[in-house]
Parts: C-alpha cells; structure tokens; sequence
C-alpha cells in the first residue's frame, strides 16, 4: 500500500520506456537529486565531503565501470585499478602536455585512453572464460603498474613517481573548493550513470546480457561476440578510467601508481559482488557498504571505545565485524543489496499484507 | 535490514557522540594518523608509541608546556593513502576545543596526499627523515617540514662517509659504488644525485633495481660479485634488507661493505638476517638505546608507572620507538617556541608552524633537553624546513646497533639549487607566489 502501482497505466510508447514508471520512484529519485546536488553543497562540511562522499562517489563510478563488464557482459576481470591508472595517468598528461586544455576534455580523454587500453587487455577475451580470463587480465593489472613505474615519462620525470593534480578549473571557474570538487564528481558520474542506464536498457545492452548468459548461443542468434565483448571492455575501462581520474584529480590531489595496485581491483570487485552484479544501483549501494561501513565502524569505536580497547586491537575487531556483516549479507541475499532493496519495495508494495 | 527504529536510534547515538563533548580545554592536541596493522606495523607501533610516550611523559612531569597539556586520539590508517586522508579530515579540527598542532602521518603517500589541503587548513605538516625533497623549500611550501634529513641529504651524507673512511673525498675518485635501491619511486627518487655525485668525484655508479618486495635478489648479487663494487648502497624496503644481507652473504660479499640507508637502518631490518647480519652499517638520524637522559627518564615515569604505549617493552629504545621520541621533541619544541611568541595557551596550526620555523637546537638546548647526542643540531627558518642534515652511521653486532661515527653532514650546498629549482616548478604548475623569507621574522 506504501507503494501502489495500481490507476498508473502507460499510455503511450514513451511513457512505458522512461526509467521511472511510478510516480513514488519518481518522487524518491528527484528528492535524491535535490538532496545531492543541492543541499549537501550547502550544508557538507570539509569531513563529509572531502573523506566520505568524494570516495564514495567514485568507488560507485568505478563499481559501474565493472559492472557493465562483468554484471552485465559477463567478463570476468581483475584489471578495474589498472584502467583506473592508466585514466589519471593519461588525463595528467593531457592536461599537462597540451596548453590550454579543458579540464573536462581531458577527462574524456583519459577515459578514451583506458578504453583503448581495455580493448587491448579484452582481446583474450575471445578465446578464454571464466578464471582463466580472471588470470589474463591480471597481467593488464601488473603490466600498467610496471611500466607506469618504470617510464619516467609517463609522470613527468617526478623523481619521487607521484604526480600532483594541477589546479582544477571548469569553464574558467576555480573549484577546487571540496564543495567544488564534490560537484564535478557528482555531476561526472551523473552523466556517466545516464549512459550507462541507457546502454544496458539499450540494444547493446540486451547482447551484452545475451553473451553473458551463453555466448555461443549468442552468437547462433546472429549477435557479433568479436564486437560485443570489446565493446564492453571499451567502455567498462572509458567509465574506470574516468573514475581513476577522478579518483587522482578531484580526491586525492595526488596519485602514484602504487595508489592503483591489485587490492584496488579487488575493492572494485567486491563493490559489485555486494551490491549486486547486473544492477546499476548494485553499484551505489556496494560501494556505500565498502566505503562508508568501516568508516562507520571506525568513528563509532573512536568515539565510544577509544582509550578502553588497545588502539590496534579495536582495529582488528573493526575487521571482524566488517567481515561477520558481509558473510552476513551474502548469506541472506547472495544476489547482492540491490536484491535486498528490491524485495523490500515488494513488501511495502504489499503492505500491511503479507503477500 | 535494520527497522527503521533502530537505524533512527543508531543515528541519533552518532549525532551524540559527535557534539557531545564542547568545551574548550587548556589543551594541544595531535591528531594521530598511526598505523598498528597490516604490513607496516612494526613501524607504525614503534614510531607512534615512542611519539605518545613523550607527550605522556612532558605530561606527567612538567604538567605539559607552560601548563597547556597534550592530548591526542588515534585513527588508524594502515598506510593505505586514502584511509589517512579519511584520518586527516576526521581529525583536523581538533578535539573537544583543543586545537591540532600538526600531523605527523609517516608516510610518504598519505604525505603527498594532505600536502596541499595542510597548507589550505594551516596545519603543519611534519614528515620527519623522509616525505618530498623540495618540501625543504619553505617558501614554496610554508607548511611541510621533512625534519632532520630529507632524501638528497641522505645519499649525499653517505658517500661524504665513504670519503671519509677513505681519507678524503678526493681519494674516492675511481672507486667503485653500486646502488642496490627498490623498484618503487622511493627507491628510484635519489639516483639522480647520485649520479650526479659520481660525476663530481668521479667514481664509478652502478645502479641496480631490485624489484617489489624483493625477496629474489640473486641476479643482482652474481652482478655485485662480478663488478666488485668498493662500497654496496642499499637502498631497500622491508623485507628487501635481510635477504641483501643473507644473499650479500652466500655471494661472498662483506657486510660490513654495504651501507644501509633510512628505510633499512632499524633492528627489524637486521635482525631477521641473522649472522649475515654482523658488521652491516647504516646510517641513522638518532642512535637507537636507552642511554640517554630523556629515554632513561620516559623509562622511570611512563614507562615503570605502567603507562607505555608499547605493547612489548623490549622494543623501548630501539630505532623507530627513538625516532618516535625524537619527533615527540621536535613537535613539543615547536610548540614551546611558538608559545614563547603568542602567548601559554593552545595553539592554532598556523602559530604552531612559526614555531617549527623557529626551533634552534644547539648543543646546550640539547642537553637541556636530555637529548645531547640522539638529536643532531637543529636550526629551521622560512626558507629551510630541514634543518640538519646530518646522520651518524652504526653498525650491527649481531644483536643490536653500535654507533660508530660522529655527525656526517650532507653537502647542503650542492643540493639546495637542485630543490629550489624542483619547488620552484611547482610553485609555478600550481601558481604559488613564493613567500619572502627576508620579510618573515
């Protein structure tokens, strides 16, 4: 009853394809959009929007970039932090190489750069699955780290490898201000999340789905398998790269290689196993239960159990609780959070019922 | 899921805790970035615990500095950058109205990482025997201070210690030094001032990479044996610096030969090598042992009295518990500078970076201090961050380190152009006008 579909009938072709059909989901996703665009510039302080919201709205990017690979074509890949690294790396020298260039085009750029670089590693794809897959891609994971240390070029011969984001200005505007910073991210995986929601509601969305489920039956129904999966490693590795970009330019400030290792890939990884594989909101909600938990976790023992646990222990106990939440989850709903939110809107559709 | 009941009480239960506690203290806090698990631990619990038990210990016997006590918390950031990021903006403001004096994060990521938002939030930042190189360069960079030593200095004090040992810098010319550094930009960052070294005293470099984490070093050993380098310069990390030493041993190299530098100078680095271990020399900005008058005096009234921070005591006196305490000193002694100029009460970031600027340590403050011989002199001002510069070299004897030479002081003078032209650039990539040093009092 919280939740009623009924009297609401679509009576047109462009009424039934929009993303919301309800007008509750309607009314929650513009009140979302008021509240991030709007009011928490106004009201975030330096804390929230530099530690906690910046992260995670990347994190999210970088959980989306993934799951159009492996959510939603259903490649395997290991790779996520090293498209990420090649994305700020090649955004850097953008920025750095050519005068005058816009921060925004660069972005884009460097995004182009890691699609291109994802098509390279996607190759194997066409003739290995699963883990082996898993495998292959993690050479692209060991390889870009490698050779980003390696060629001084790459960070302008920085003797100590770690390159510093230039000032960051936007149609002549300065923001880098966190409020400044928070909106780029926001609005950049605004538009990214647009795309993306309309690639896998799309055509190609609909093939990646269809090589995901069983690829040589894909391929008997007349769908091209060569294009399809590069074609979701392209723009897996265009939406990470642009998430490492972010991730360098508008939170860190600073970035090293070392900054996109294997543990990076694994976190991207994890953002998707728990928020839900093939699910544009899975994203969101994976990266808030990576990101934001052990923050939780980690001011809530500050504030309650500093001083009477050992400092180390309280930290080892943070982990166990972290990790005892997660089997938790999966265990409940091994389909992911985007699952479990998706049952609850089915009850409250139904309520005070009980089916 | 949580009703929403409960998620409502849990969030009031954090608004709590978070406002709870207003009021302004007569404190200075230090917002500390620790790490006490994952790989880097043993650092982590050594540096930091040595850093609390110094505050505790000004604490406890001189009622803090002009009466103002410490306080501090913890947040830990298991040397991951953007956990010490989170750490940093956490803790920045202060604790229940005591102002933060300055991080001390020891960590060349999480450094690089809250350079520009310490110099945007005026919160010095202190990255004691490490961190950027340029950042000596106050004038670009008011707020960053790589205390004591920074990297340039390094390699430049040891090959003025080989000079030394063989009787003149001018009798190196010809000999034969191999560099055996780490495959990360720290291990990478100094080779260009060594090889610029080489050229001005002409001897022979060779550089050797050994790559992450460094537990194969084979190769490079048969290539040390066939070069029959003079002097090895080890430039490692972690488990890289016993098995150079172990594979040093089996190829037939003397450690006694082979210079540790910062990073591999701890007892943790030797130890593990066992006998392979004895006679390895490092050099060091402050000897590890409990000899000295202020560690001989933490001992008595923190330590006895049951209020260390370490967990295993064994570890009080050795090299990152006393690099710990000597940044304690390093801090305290801004502060204390700093109230002598504003006034005995806590505070702000900003006055507390006058202070670093301002400390000058000579023999007889040292002394005062109980710290003649564990701190080398010091004198910071706007345009040098670093101060020293300096290092003494120990060696290993099988179960703990002799220190065997005096002060060796780096070449400042050849290296300064070389920083000023790096912050200088980015002075410029960022659009920093550089302050005056001569107007700065």
């Amino acid at each position: 009853m919280l939740y009623r579909e009924s009297g609401q009938f679509n009576t047109s072709y462009r009424a039934d394809q929009r993303w919301f059909r309800l007008w509750q989901q309607r009314w929650v996703f513009a009140t979302w959009m008021i509240l991030a665009f709007v009011v928490v510039p106004l009201i975030g302080n330096d804390y929230w929007l530099n530690a906690i919201l910046i992260p995670f709205l990347v994190l999210s990017l970088a959980g989306l970039g993934l799951n159009l690979l492996t959510g939603y074509a259903g490649q395997i890949s290991l790779g996520s932090a090293a498209f990420m690294a090649i994305g700020a790396f090649a955004t850097y020298n953008f920025q750095l190489r050519i005068e005058g260039m816009p921060l925004l085009i660069s972005l884009f750029l460097g995004g182009l750069t890691a699609a291109g670089a994802g098509v390279v590693f996607g190759l194997p794809s066409l003739r290995i699955k699963g883990f082996y897959l898993l495998v292959s891609t993690l050479a692209a994971q060991f390889f870009v780290t490698w050779i980003l240390t390696q060629c001084g070029w790459f960070s302008n011969y920085n003797a100590s490898g770690v390159i510093t984001a230039p000032p960051l200005v936007v149609l002549g505007q300065n923001i880098s201000s966190p409020a400044g910073r928070y909106l780029l991210t926001l609005s950049v995986a605004f538009v990214l999340f647009w795309l993306a929601r309309n690639i896998v509601h799309g055509e190609l969305g609909r093939r990646w789905m269809a090589v995901r489920d069983m690829d040589t039956a894909a391929a008997v129904i007349g769908i091209p398998i060569l294009q399809t999966k590069l074609l979701a490693f392209a723009i897996s590795s265009f939406v990470l790269g642009i998430a490492g970009a972010l991730w360098a330019f508008a939170y860190l400030g600073t970035v090293e290689p070392h900054g996109f290792d294997l543990s990076r890939s694994f976190q991207i990884l994890f953002i998707i196993i728990i928020g839900g594989m093939g699910s544009i909101l899975g994203s969101f909600l994976g990266a808030a239960f990576i990101v934001l938990l052990p923050i939780l976790l980690s001011n809530l023992s500050a504030t309650f159990l500093a001083g009477w646990v050992d400092p180390g222990q309280l930290e080892n106990l943070q982990k166990i609780i972290f990790g005892a939440l997660i089997i938790f989850f999966l265990i409940k709903e091994p389909q992911g959070l985007a699952r479990l939110l998706e049952i609850v809107r089915q009850r409250a559709r139904v309520w005070p019922l009980r089916f | 899921m949580f009703s929403f009941k409960k998620r409502a009480a849990l969030i009031g239960v954090l608004a709590l805790g978070m406002v709870a506690t207003v009021q302004a203290a007569n404190e200075q806090y230090f917002p500390l970035q620790s790490y006490r698990v994952g790989p880097y631990a043993a650092g982590g619990t050594g540096f930091f615990g040595g850093f609390i038990d110094y505050l505790q210990y000004v604490n406890l016997k001189e009622g803090g500095v002009n009466g103002v006590k410490f306080t501090w918390s913890e947040c830990e950031t298991e040397y991951v950058v953007e956990k010490g990021v989170e750490c940093y903006e956490r803790l920045k403001k202060g604790l229940n109205g005591a102002p933060a004096a300055a991080t001390n994060p020891l960590s060349v990521g999480i450094a690089y990482a809250t350079l520009e938002r310490s110099a945007a939030d005026k919160l010095p930042l202190i990255t004691i025997n490490h961190g950027r190189t340029d950042s000596t360069d106050g004038s670009v960079f008011p707020y960053v201070f790589p205390l004591q030593l920074n990297p340039y200095s390094e390699v430049s004090a040891i090959i003025n210690y080989i000079g030394q040992q063989a009787g003149g810098l001018d009798k190196i010319k010809g000999k034969k030094i191999v560099t055996l550094y780490h495959g990360s930009p720290y291990g990478k960052e100094t080779n260009p001032i060594l090889e610029l070294l080489a050229k001005k005293y002409g001897f022979e470099l060779t550089l050797l990479e050994v790559p992450h984490p460094g537990n194969e070093q084979q190769s490079q050993w048969l290539n040390i044996r066939r070069i029959k380098p003079d002097w090895v310069i080890l430039r490692g990390w972690g488990v890289m610096n016993p098995v150079a030493l172990k594979t040093a041993q089996k190829t037939g190299f003397p450690a006694d030969h082979i210079i540790g530098n910062i990073w591999s100078n701890s007892e943790e680095d030797a130890a593990p090598a066992g006998a392979a271990a004895k006679g390895f020399i490092s050099i060091t900005t402050h000897p590890s042992g409990t000899n000295f008058p202020v560690l001989q005096d933490i001992g008595n009234t923190v330590i006895k009295a049951g209020k260390g921070n370490l967990k295993d005591s064994k570890r009080f006196g050795t090299v990152y518990y006393n690099l710990g305490v000597v940044n304690g000193i390093l801090n305290v002694e801004a502060v204390r500078v700093a109230q002598a100029k504003f006034g005995k009460r806590p505070l702000t970031g900003e006055e507390v970076r006058w202070g670093f600027e301002n400390i000058r340590l000579d023999d007889v403050r040292l002394k005062q201090l109980g710290a003649y011989g564990l701190v080398q002199p010091l004198k910071l001002s706007c345009s040098d961050h670093e101060g020293g510069g300096a290092v003494r070299f120990q060696q290993w004897d099988g179960k703990k380190w002799q220190v065997v030479s005096d002060w060796v002081q780096a070449d400042r003078k050849l290296l300064r152009p070389i920083i000023e032209e790096s912050s200088h650039q980015y002075a410029k990539e960022k659009g920093i006008t550089p302050r005056d040093c001569a107007k700065e009092s």
